[in-house]
């Protein structure tokens, strides 16, 4: 009775697309072929060498022959074209099982005496049932190929020595070393010295920009919104100016505002009779000029949303506290404040969470600086981040910027994780429907 | 009941006090710079903050200079932008699409795929986005800016946008269905139409991104002729911080306009974007 099936079945094993031609379906059957033929050419060339690739990481540097350099492997190429080979193989792979699993359906339907269908008819089954799928063919592949794949490119390079100055290819190998960075970063003392302190900053920071951002928002959300405040509308317009601005154009110029020297802030200062301070030069004076200059740009973001969320609370709500005789702080403290914090949770967090990645706040306005002595390559106000993108690009630690990287990733994946679980759009999204 | 007047008055008064306050801080960096533009020299400092005469030298400057090529960088940065939006949404809009209104396997995965993957560090990935294009000899051109701005967008907007057509009932597809329409049709005709200030809010963003982003922009671009105004605008800032403020604020100024203006004239959209987001997570 199942002679179809396992008949389909072993052909669409042996090559795509024999088990549907076996089924009738010519065209698709084609197709498939045509998919094999490709991949067997593609593959014929590049697997080996892929494989060979991943695991070695090249086995000759460049070199010298007759006093002419030759070149060897280039690691970190032979990593990414392997890398990019792997992903292939597993498209095609994938490919594969939905061609054995699309010849053995058809053929047990033959045997129910089914007639397979046509082309069009397999495209028309596509659009009515598998469309979503097919919808997000395209979006898949770009986030595969350019996030997904320098995603795991990059955490590999963490188990890998590629630093300068030893291990920088053509001219050197890089090879792999398990969990060495890592270790490094946390126990040897010059680099766990720079890592705890900027870690230390980097919560620091969090907390206090995310907290004044917050709480500044409120405090202007109800100061605009109090009763008898006339021009509402004029208020709120030219408070959210700083939002409206491009940061990019606003942190530029805000350096230069706080420039020690020639910067109007220490001018006017001196019009009161104060000596300037060194802004930007100092590392305390610094890390104060980052929070300040952050709730200038972070404030309108929190007022626009908070005034959002005070229009939704109920106008009994108040009437209720007024009978009770409630006064007006009172009611603040016991119907605003709950009702606000409670619809901007999620987003506070996600706001606490962007900030430990604030790469703008800090790269724009300080560059990190001013540098610490006894830090790696980070200065008073270098984030994670911001750390990170010198260990890469100016130093090339690159092995040291992964491992960063990837505790940076851990720490925003906790909030985000433990954030979405408990939004309402997880927990009762079917309930809408 | 005079004292209880009194103290409304004071209170008011007072609060008119910090909103001015509060309002000349938001404005005065803003004002500081336009000014500044206009000031002749080219020094940071200046006595007062109007300056005495004003010049539009600094203007020209910016479009006959044979060191700032800002005419063409606007345009590559416009350029750039335009199609990275138009990409972009194309590709947010079929992501948000699909989780939204259909239920298949790897639904669920699919959607938490997207929530970790938006946390990594983006330039995390610069070095082997930077090896990738340098495979495929795409390095200093605008082709790789725009097909990696592009690629990155569902990671970003897929759950605004799906939030968004959450809320569109779905009884409206069913009905259409009913009457025969086709998956496809029912996007074009029934989700497209509804999902306009959401459309809005997310090309907006995804335009604004590619205009102001300089880290990956500075990576990819090596020849100044292909440079956009962000890398511009950023190594004037770096080489010559001092010595030539005022092009700088000629220049700050001209990229600040077009966005500064989209903000303020889809101010609504936006709140209600950054709104629903705060409602919805």
């Amino acid at each position: 009775m199942d002679r179809h099936r396992n008949k389909a079945t072993i052909l669409s094993i042996l090559s795509m697309g024999l088990g549907q031609i076996y089924n009738r379906q010519f065209i698709k059957g084609i197709l498939y072929l045509l998919v094999e033929a490709v991949g067997i050419f593609y593959f014929s060339s590049r697997l080996g060498r892929a494989l060979w690739g991943m695991a070695t990481l090249g086995e000759t540097a460049r070199h010298k022959v007759n006093g002419k350099f030759v070149n060897g492997d280039h690691s970190i190429y032979l990593l990414v074209q392997s890398l990019i080979t792997l992903i292939i193989l597993l498209i095609f792979i994938l490919i594969y099982v939905m061609n054995i699993r699309d010849a053995r359906r058809t053929a047990a339907e033959r045997e129910q005496g089914v007639k397979p269908n046509s082309f069009a008819q397999s495209v028309r089954y596509i659009l009515d049932y598998k469309f979503a799928q097919a919808f997000l063919a395209l979006p898949a592949a770009g986030i595969l190929f350019f996030t997904v794949m320098p995603i795991i490119f990059m955490i590999l390079l963490a188990f890998t020595n590629y630093s300068s100055p030893d291990h920088i290819p053509p001219a050197k190998l890089v090879d792999w070393v398990g969990f060495d960075t890592f270790r490094n970063l946390v126990s040897l003392k010059s680099w766990s010295h720079t890592f705890f302190g900027v870690l230390i900053w980097t919560i620091i920071w969090a907390v206090l920009s995310t907290a004044t951002t917050y709480f500044g928002g409120l405090l202007v959300a109800l100061l605009i919104n109090q009763q008898g405040i006339k021009f509402k509308g004029f208020w709120r317009t030219i408070l959210i100016i700083p939002y409206a601005i491009p940061q990019l154009i606003s942190l530029l110029v805000m350096r230069n505002m706080f420039n020690g020297q020639f910067g109007p802030i220490n001018q006017y200062l001196g019009y009161f009779g104060l000596d300037g301070l060194p802004w930007l030069t100092d590392p305390f004076w610094a890390k104060v000029t980052v929070i300040v200059v952050n709730m200038w740009v972070g404030i309108p973001v929190s007022m626009i949303l908070i005034m959002g969320v005070l229009t939704t609370i109920p106008r009994d709500m108040y009437e209720a506290a007024e009978v009770d005789g409630a006064t007006g702080f009172q009611k603040f403290r016991i119907v605003t404040l709950p009702m606000i914090l409670f619809s901007t949770a999620p987003t506070l967090i996600m706001q606490f969470a962007g900030n430990i990645n604030n790469f703008n706040a800090i790269f724009l306005l300080t560059n990190g600086n001013p540098v610490v002595g006894d830090y790696q390559y980070a200065g008073a106000t270098d984030l994670l981040v911001t750390w990170l993108y010198k260990l890469t690009l100016d130093q090339n630690k690159y092995n040291m910027a992964s491992a960063v990287g990837i505790i940076i990733f851990l720490i925003i994946a906790a909030f985000s994780i433990y954030n979405y679980r408990r939004t309402k759009s997880f927990k009762e999204e079917d309930m809408i429907q | 009941m005079s004292g209880l007047k009194a103290r409304k008055t004071i209170r008011l008064t007072l609060s008119y006090l910090v909103l001015a306050v509060l309002a000349i801080t938001a404005v005065y960096p803003a004002l500081w710079v336009v000014l500044g533009s206009f000031r002749p020299g080219k020094s940071l400092y200046s006595k007062t903050l109007i300056p005495e005469h004003f010049t539009l030298d600094h203007y020209k400057e910016l479009f006959t200079s044979d060191t700032i090529l800002f005419g063409q960088w606007y345009l590559n940065t416009l350029k750039i932008a335009v199609f990275s939006m138009l990409i972009g949404v194309l590709l947010t809009l079929l992501t948000s699409y699909a989780v939204s209104r259909f239920r298949f396997r790897g639904r669920q995965t699919a959607l938490s795929t997207i929530l970790i993957l938006g946390m990594f560090p983006g330039f995390m990935s610069m070095i082997a986005i930077y090896l990738l294009l340098k495979e495929f000899h795409l390095l200093d051109t605008h082709l790789a800016l725009i097909i990696v701005y592009a690629a990155g967008a569902p990671l970003g907007g897929t759950f605004i946008a799906k939030g968004f057509l959450d809320t569109i009932p779905r009884t409206l597809d069913e009905a259409a269905k009913i009457d025969g329409a086709s998956n496809f049709k029912i996007f074009t005709r029934i989700i497209l139409p509804l999902s306009k200030p959401m459309l809005t809010y997310i090309a907006l963003t995804q335009f604004v991104g590619p205009w102001v982003d300089f880290i990956f922009a500075r990576l990819v671009l090596r020849t100044k002729e292909n440079w956009t105004l962000a890398v511009g605008l950023y190594d004037m800032v770096s080489t010559n911080q001092n010595t030539n403020f005022t092009v700088f604020s000629a220049g700050a100024v001209l990229i600040a306009i077009p966005i500064t203006v989209l903000f303020m004239f889809l101010q609504r959209l936006l709140v209600d974007g950054l709104t629903s987001g705060a409602s919805k997570g």
